[in-house]
């Protein structure tokens, strides 16, 4: 349903929401208490392991798993044609039919008693590859005599005459920006490229499935959205989805890469040959090779500015690689990434590129980092040519309200000015800098959305509350909810316990994604805490005998709304609730929703680095965040949110990219050789929280979640190339690259 | 009668006019009248769109209103991660 509830908070002081309560599942974690993924064990249960395909692509002319099959201690064996449900990308992706398409593409499978005899069996089953020529890189793959993956999946929207690695083109912008163009004072063109990287989380993908000979199914999973598994498994598997019963573990680390499934539909294939549970964990070389990285771009992107720094133009032509399947986020990035900006004139073109290489995920806020990365960059070179402040260029130049968004819609009420103008007023911009040090600023921007999102709310006899709700937790969403539901109810945050149930306790709820969790779920939230409270004051009615419109709600108690109500004394929730048996049974609130109307978020970053000239190391010195959170529901898991997204970024920009030989194979498949940062390479994050509230939620909250990778890539090359004195165009940024762009300069 | 932004590469399909009219009273109105009246945009909306309503992202909810003075735009499928 549409959203009508005006934002409600104007005004309202709040009581828990804004406070810092400890939170809910830190205990369990760091005691290692918590169950994740690879923690659950069941009777009888054997170990799953997949085969992968050694070649970057090939033809499967056949498989033959005989001598596997016949190996003592294995119990089943899974190739793609026990599948045979329609054929879909995801499908495929899972197990390979007719090709192998990638590295690390899995093409068969076994359960077996332990991992050395799965482990056996594997070196049994005998592929019989054609292998084929292949292609990793974006551009490679655009050329017309590309090796290529797929004959037919390319989309009306691409030219004639195009490789048929090209599937889809997307375009946006309005105005004339050659007209735009010769306005400018100053022009520049440039082409960047980013390489693929990881979600980099820390716990693998693992799951446990159990299917029972009458087709009813239990499955255990680490995910970011178990009714998404549920929902896409049981037709994989031919079966009803009510007959799938998935929980969600906790989950060490998602980011978007766990918004979609790779061992599950084979773990329950190799439940149902076996009639055993079946418990598959990848290993760091499987995630690496076999998950979902992001897209590696190749962009080219062109802006025009006045001498007073009025942008007149920008233009951007953007090519992505997702991965051996249709579906990079080419086309958020060219929504993204002039969005910060107020232009009259703009222009972006997207290409979606299939390549060799894994079939892509979702990685916060995806597609759009490279494109503020390039559009940012640009933006900080035409600032440095005329001589201008980079941050009021931004001021300048910002979204506001009803301005046109270079993607369609004009903005309601946004943050984007209040974060640049934080960011001016903050010690860290007239912080001096030293010799090979340099500052670097850009702004970012996410959607957010809402989704379907189901919350049951119990009211225990004693009076605490449970609070069930079907979202993953990967930021902390536990602890807001609890705290809203405490805000609504009146009662103490300690009174409140908030699960994660599993699929057959709620509706639908959609993945744990889009920044969407504490707008949607805590919407849902309040409003269930409402229905109870509604119930709650009838009760007290019916207790005192007065009419259900004389009670009234107030600090965690039901009280008569007037003197003409009578003279009762207020009735507790606790109360209430060790009375619900005798005045009409178990109390209880819900609220099922499709939420719309999730408020978008900007942000500002500011990063300062200092470049070896001898090495090309790069080190952050500073690093500080400005987000707008609508209304920040525990401070401390937004500023986690900032940070986070901020040392993502902040890894992608320097260090970490996925190399492939020309073997087409994946030559760094560990956390050795994929470096991401880890708390000994950075400063302490600061973080500044703005708070301009989303009119579409009842505290004003916006997701934040995913804005905060956006800016990090281009606020530390910009750094980086202050610092270095020459403009670094391709990421990651590692030693060797900025040492050669400085030997160049100088030559 | 409402008027519907329609992006740069799907023109193609409405004779190169950025905004078009449909008679729609709502997201699912909207999006059925489109794919009668320019049946080379319904291959984008079956594989998914969301659309703007005044500045707000709807994704599937059939029946969110859209008055007659409401800015509508046409928008890929907006996920996140």
């Amino acid at each position: 349903m549409a959203l009508d509830d005006k934002h409600e908070a104007d005004g309202r002081v709040f009581k828990v929401v804004g406070t810092r309560p400890v939170r809910p599942d830190g205990i369990d974690k760091v005691t290692g208490r918590a169950r994740f993924g690879a923690d659950m064990s069941m009777p009888g249960m054997l170990v799953g392991w997949v085969l992968r395909s050694p070649h970057a692509h090939a033809r499967i002319r056949s498989i033959d798993t005989s001598k596997a099959e016949a190996l003592p201690g294995v119990k089943a064996v899974v190739t793609r044609k026990d599948f045979t449900a329609e054929s879909d990308d995801v499908l495929d992706n899972c197990m390979a039919g007719a090709k192998a398409l990638y590295d690390g593409h899995a093409v068969a499978a076994v359960a077996a008693v332990s991992a050395k005899v799965a482990k056996q069996a594997l070196k049994l089953i005998a592929v019989d590859y054609e292998v084929l020529p292949h292609v990793t890189d974006v551009d490679e793959a655009m050329k017309l005599d590309a090796p290529v993956l797929h004959k037919d999946k390319t989309d009306e929207t691409v030219p004639a005459g195009m490789s048929k690695n090209v599937i889809q083109r997307f375009e946006y912008g309005h105005g004339d920006v050659e007209a735009g163009f010769a306005e400018a004072d100053e022009i520049v063109s440039r082409s960047f490229k980013t390489a693929a990287t990881h979600q980099g989380y820390i716990e693998p993908h693992a799951c446990v499935a159990s299917m029972g000979p009458d087709g009813q199914a239990d499955l255990w999973v680490c995910t970011q959205g178990h009714y998404m598994v549920r929902n896409v498994c049981a037709p994989m598997l031919g079966m009803d989805i009510g007959k799938l019963r998935v929980t969600a573990s906790e989950i060490g680390g998602g980011f978007g890469g766990k918004t979609t499934v790779f061992l599950e539909p084979v773990a329950l294939m190799l439940s149902r040959k076996s009639g055993r549970p079946v418990k598959m964990v990848m290993t760091r070389e499987d995630v690496l090779r076999a998950t979902g990285p992001t897209a590696s771009t190749s962009i080219d992107v062109k802006i025009g500015m006045k001498k007073d720094g009025t942008i007149t133009a920008g233009w951007a032509e953007m090519r992505y690689q997702g991965g051996a399947y249709p579906g990079s986020p080419v086309q958020f990035g060219a929504m993204a990434a002039f969005a910060p900006y107020n232009l009259k004139h703009v222009k972006t073109i997207g290409w979606d590129v299939v390549t060799n290489r894994p079939k892509q995920a979702a990685y916060r806020a995806p597609g759009a980092p490279m494109g503020a990365y390039v559009v940012e960059s640009v933006i900080d070179e035409l600032c440095g040519n005329l001589g201008l402040d980079r941050l009021s260029v931004r001021l300048k130049n910002a979204s506001t309200e009803g301005a046109k968004a270079s993607y369609g819609p004009r903005f309601g009420k946004i943050g984007l000015t209040a974060t640049l103008e934080a960011a001016k007023a903050h010690p860290h911009y007239s912080a001096p800098l030293g010799p090979s040090q340099g500052r670097g600023i850009s702004c970012g921007f996410w959607f957010n959305f809402g989704g379907d999102t189901s919350v049951s709310l119990s009211v225990n006899n004693d009076g605490t509350i449970s609070l069930s709700e079907g979202n993953p937790d990967i930021g902390g969403s536990r602890a807001s909810m609890t705290m809203m539901a405490a805000e609504e109810l009146g009662i103490p945050y300690d009174s409140v316990r908030t699960i994660i149930a599993d699929t057959s306790a709620l509706g639908q709820n959609e993945v744990t994604d889009g920044s969407r969790v504490t707008f949607a779920v805590g919407l849902a939230t309040i409003k269930a805490a409402r229905d109870a409270i509604t119930k709650m004051c009838s009760r007290a009615a019916k207790v005192w005998g007065i009419d259900e419109d004389a009670v009234i709600w107030e600090d965690g108690h039901a009280k008569p709304a007037g003197p003409n109500a009578g003279k009762f004394p207020p009735m507790s929730l606790a109360e209430i609730a060790a009375q619900a048996s005798n005045t009409g049974g178990p109390i209880a609130g819900h609220h099922e929703v499709n939420a719309e109307g999730a408020g978008v978020s900007f942000a500002t970053h500011m990063c300062d680095a200092e470049v070896d000239p001898e090495t090309g190391a790069v080190k952050i010195l500073r690093y500080t965040v400005f987000q707008d959170a609508g209304k920040a529901v525990h401070p401390a898991y937004v500023e986690g949110q900032f940070q986070g997204g901020a040392v993502q970024g902040i890894g992608w920009a320097l260090n970490e990219e996925y190399i492939y030989g020309k073997d087409g194979r994946l030559q760094n498949p560990g956390f050795l050789d994929y470096r991401v940062p880890v708390a000994s390479d950075l400063p302490m994050i600061d973080t500044v929280i703005i708070e301009v509230p989303n009119p579409g939620h009842p505290y004003g909250v916006r997701g934040v979640g995913e804005t905060s990778i956006v800016p990090p890539l281009a606020a530390v090359a910009n750094a980086v190339s202050a610092a270095a004195g020459v403009r670094l165009t391709e990421l990651p940024m590692s030693p060797p690259r900025v040492l050669k762009a400085i030997d160049t300069a100088r030559a | 009668m409402v008027k519907v932004a329609i992006w740069g590469s799907l023109r193609v399909a409405t004779e190169g006019r950025a905004e078009v009219e449909v008679d729609a009273k709502n997201l699912r109105e909207l999006l059925d009248r489109l794919a009668d009246a320019y049946p080379g945009i319904k291959p984008q909306i079956d594989r998914g769109v969301s659309v703007s309503i005044d500045g707000l992202i709807y994704n599937d909810s059939w029946f969110t209103p859209i008055g007659r003075g409401s800015e509508v735009v046409l928008l890929p499928r907006i996920v996140g991660g």
